[in-house]
């Protein structure tokens, strides 16, 4: 002790890198677990109609699905049209105004996707329509896709 | 210190390579996962209705009237409502809106203009789409029109929240109603 030897001279004056893939692969793997990819499985058929003028919903957090479509059952028949709020079948359409008052109220901008099956009959959506105004979310958007 | 390397290899596999292979793969798999955007028709649904509310007073010539009925027709006009095909209910809407008083039997202005949508029970989903893309397309080549005469862009190239958007916006403003269902 008492005299430092002067290390600068001796060293070499690179970072070392070797360690980087590891902080990248950390990075990707922390992001690939932490993304939520929301997935229902669909309990309905649906097949999109299609339209001409349609917007973007750039704002993929605000959106809550209904679908509505032929239930479907074991060995590939469908039964009745149905109302699929993110897991669960609806049975009664007076549900959804609770349902989705509790979403308003988490999310005041919420847009209301309607999922619903081409052949449907429009009866089943002015019930859902007339819920939807009850419970105060007035936004709606009847999903389609491009026409080609 | 060159005395040395040269003496002795050594015997790492070179790591620094590593990070832009694992970037490498990352942009990859950024650029080619496609995120499905949501695309649909927009529309805001009226209020529910109060206990003792009538609704406002409407002119009948400001109030486009469509109806699609359990058969899939449509069926449209200011007064005694007619069919209509489908491809035509983009015309009617535009002389409807763009009218400005001169056919007294449609629209005042823009500004008053009211598209009535009305359905029954049976009324095939897909039909009411078809019939609302005519609508939506309608007022949107009208804002295309007014964007393009005013601004040189059309309507979708203006900015969002920008004045020039706003003008033409309010120029065509989208009054469509949704009618009570009948009891």
């Amino acid at each position: 002790m008492g005299h430092f030897e002067k290390k600068s001279a001796k060293t070499s004056q690179d970072v070392p890198t070797s360690a980087m893939p590891d902080v990248v692969f950390m990075l990707l793997i922390f992001f690939m677990v932490t993304t939520v990819l929301r997935e229902v499985t669909l309990q309905v058929k649906i097949n999109f109609s299609r339209a001409e003028n349609i917007e973007k919903i750039t704002q993929k957090r605000l959106v809550s699905y209904i679908y509505v479509g032929p239930e479907k059952l074991s060995g590939n028949k469908l039964g009745e049209t149905k109302i699929q709020i993110d897991d669960s079948i609806i049975e009664d359409v007076s549900a959804v105004q609770q349902l989705m008052y509790d979403k308003l109220k988490e999310e005041p901008k919420l847009i209301v996707s309607l999922r619903v099956h081409d052949e449907t009959e429009f009866g089943i959506v002015t019930d859902i329509q007339q819920e939807l105004r009850e419970a105060g979310s007035l936004r709606i958007n009847y999903s389609t896709k491009q026409e080609r | 210190m060159f005395n040395d390397k040269k003496e002795r290899e050594d015997p790492e596999v070179g790591g620094a390579g590593m990070a832009d292979i694992a970037f490498l793969l990352l942009i990859f798999f950024l650029l080619v996962t496609t995120i499905d955007v949501d695309t649909g028709i927009g529309l805001q649904l009226p209020p529910a209705p109060q206990e003792d509310q009538k609704p406002p007073p409407i002119k009948t010539r400001n109030m486009m009237k469509i109806l699609v009925n359990a058969q899939g027709m449509v069926l449209m006009g200011t007064g005694e409502p007619e069919p209509t095909p489908v491809p035509q209910v983009k015309q009617k809407i535009k002389e409807f809106v763009t009218n400005r008083g001169q056919n007294p039997n449609l629209s005042d202005s823009p500004d008053k203009a009211i598209v009535s949508i009305k359905t029954q029970r049976a009324t095939p989903y897909n039909v009411y789409i078809d019939m609302l893309d005519e609508v939506m397309g309608a007022y949107r080549d009208l804002r295309n029109q007014a964007a393009q005469a005013q601004f040189g862009k059309t309507y979708d190239q203006l900015k969002d929240g920008s004045p020039e958007k706003g003008k033409v916006k309010d120029t065509y403003p989208k009054k469509i109603s949704i009618a009570e269902p009948d009891q």
